[in-house]
């Protein structure tokens, strides 16, 4: 019986890499199984464990939060998400990014009033200290 | 001796200094270490999906994603800053905002509109301070990037592309060449260009179409991968800079710190030459006392 190369990887780490037998993934429309020499496959998984056959070895179960699963017919690839996804929640992520950004121009005027305020406010700390100073030597 | 005294003070004052900036460069190269780990563990991931974008650019030909398509004319560009959030890391900001301030400079010469989208504190700062239209801004991300975090303001940069409100789009980073050496970069990171994906291919390249079957549909699948893929690509840039402002700061300290250890040590001397003055002074005070008398 054949093996292929199976690459698990996450933007973080890699998760498995090594030769395989047999793999089942969750895949958007379902679960698949994959023996060597599938057909050229590319599909979205859905978060869900992916059961992987090594060869003399026992079954292994990961787990991944969803990603895409690319298959040739040697070489399988999960490329396994670290954060949960989803359009709407990028979507989401997006608009809030964009808030952020329109009130910190907003506030960029009263951020360089206070800089002003500070840098004046430092200046005169100085000179009251000048003053003092000068006061102690007159005496 | 009232000036041996204020030596002394400034000594011990310097010492402090030096000891402050010890620990940091000792924190700074245990979290180098740490960076640069997460920089290798994230490469894998890089180098598979640069691949599959790969294949896939030649695979499909019905569809071809917004971001492999190179447009003819450049009037809006968006750039990609990535800074660290804190100081004290020598040149690091400084050469990378130079970089892409330059850069902005001949573009609007150009009479190119350009919006920036900020990773890091430093950048964010020095971006709204000179004026420049800032997007969108991920700050505060800590000594560990988090994709999670990314995703919004890059979402923000991607929808612009594909929404026709930018034609280009660069990445500014600062590289990690090694402990000693980092230099800033400018990428391009939309459209997708060609040679980037070419290397991708690798030797196995020549093999020819790959004919994908795509579950559920090709687009959505096609367009999953792209975003992906330059959000990996953005990531990799992150961690790049991260590990660099670690020993960008190490080299920093230690600098400091050997400059606190020159401080002292000439601190030192004109001490002691005080000190010996004085006992000079008082001896010869002494000797003229005793002869008058």
């Amino acid at each position: 019986m054949g093996v292929f190369h199976l690459d698990i990887v996450s933007a973080e780490e890699s998760i498995y890499s090594g030769p395989a037998e047999f793999l089942v993934a969750p895949a958007e429309a379902g679960e698949v199984g994959i023996y060597p020499q599938h057909t050229p496959m590319l599909t979205r998984i859905k978060p869900g464990s992916v059961r992987i056959k090594a060869p003399l070895q026992e079954e292994e179960l990961v787990y991944v939060s969803g990603g895409m699963l690319e298959i040739q017919p040697d070489v399988v690839t999960i490329l396994a998400d670290t954060a949960v996804r989803g359009a709407n929640l990028d979507e989401l992520k997006a608009i809030e990014a964009k808030k952020r950004a329109e009130e910190a121009m907003k506030d960029r005027s009263s951020a360089i009033e206070y800089a002003r305020a500070q840098a004046e406010l430092s200046e005169a700390i100085a000179q009251l200290a000048a003053i003092q100073k000068l006061r102690k030597r007159g005496h | 001796m009232a000036g041996s005294r204020e030596i002394r003070n400034k000594i011990k004052s310097v010492k402090n200094t030096q000891k402050i900036t010890r620990a940091m460069e000792m924190v700074a190269a245990s979290k180098m270490r740490k960076a640069q780990e997460r920089m290798r563990k994230a490469r894998p991931y890089g180098e598979k999906i640069r691949n599959v974008a790969a294949h896939m650019s030649r695979a499909y030909t019905e569809y071809r994603h917004p971001f492999l398509i190179d447009r003819d004319s450049v009037k809006r560009i968006g750039i990609v800053v990535v800074t660290s959030d804190k100081g004290l890391c020598g040149g690091l900001n400084t050469n990378v905002l130079r970089m892409a301030v330059n850069k902005m400079k001949a573009w609007e010469a150009e009479g190119e509109q350009i919006e920036v989208s900020c990773i890091g504190n430093k950048g964010f700062g020095f971006m709204s301070r000179i004026g420049a239209n800032v997007i969108s801004h991920v700050v505060s991300l800590g000594d560990t990037p988090d994709l999670e975090k990314l995703i919004g303001a890059v979402k923000v940069l991607l929808d612009g592309y594909t929404q026709d409100r930018f034609d280009r789009v660069y990445i500014f980073y600062t590289r990690f060449v090694n402990t000693m050496k980092q230099e800033p970069v400018m990428e391009q990171l939309l459209p997708l260009s060609d040679e980037r994906l070419k290397a991708g291919d690798g030797p196995k390249g020549q093999r020819g179409v790959w004919d994908y079957i795509y579950e559920p549909e090709a687009k959505p699948v096609i367009d999953d991968i792209m975003v992906r893929y330059v959000e990996a690509l953005i990531y990799q840039a992150l961690t790049e800079n991260m590990a660099s402002e670690q020993s960008a700061r190490m080299v920093a300290m230690k600098a400091a710190s050997d400059n606190a250890g020159n401080v002292i040590n000439e601190l030192t001397l004109i001490y002691n030459k005080s000190r010996q003055a004085a006992i000079t002074k008082e001896l010869s005070e002494i000797v003229g006392g005793a002869a008058a008398v």
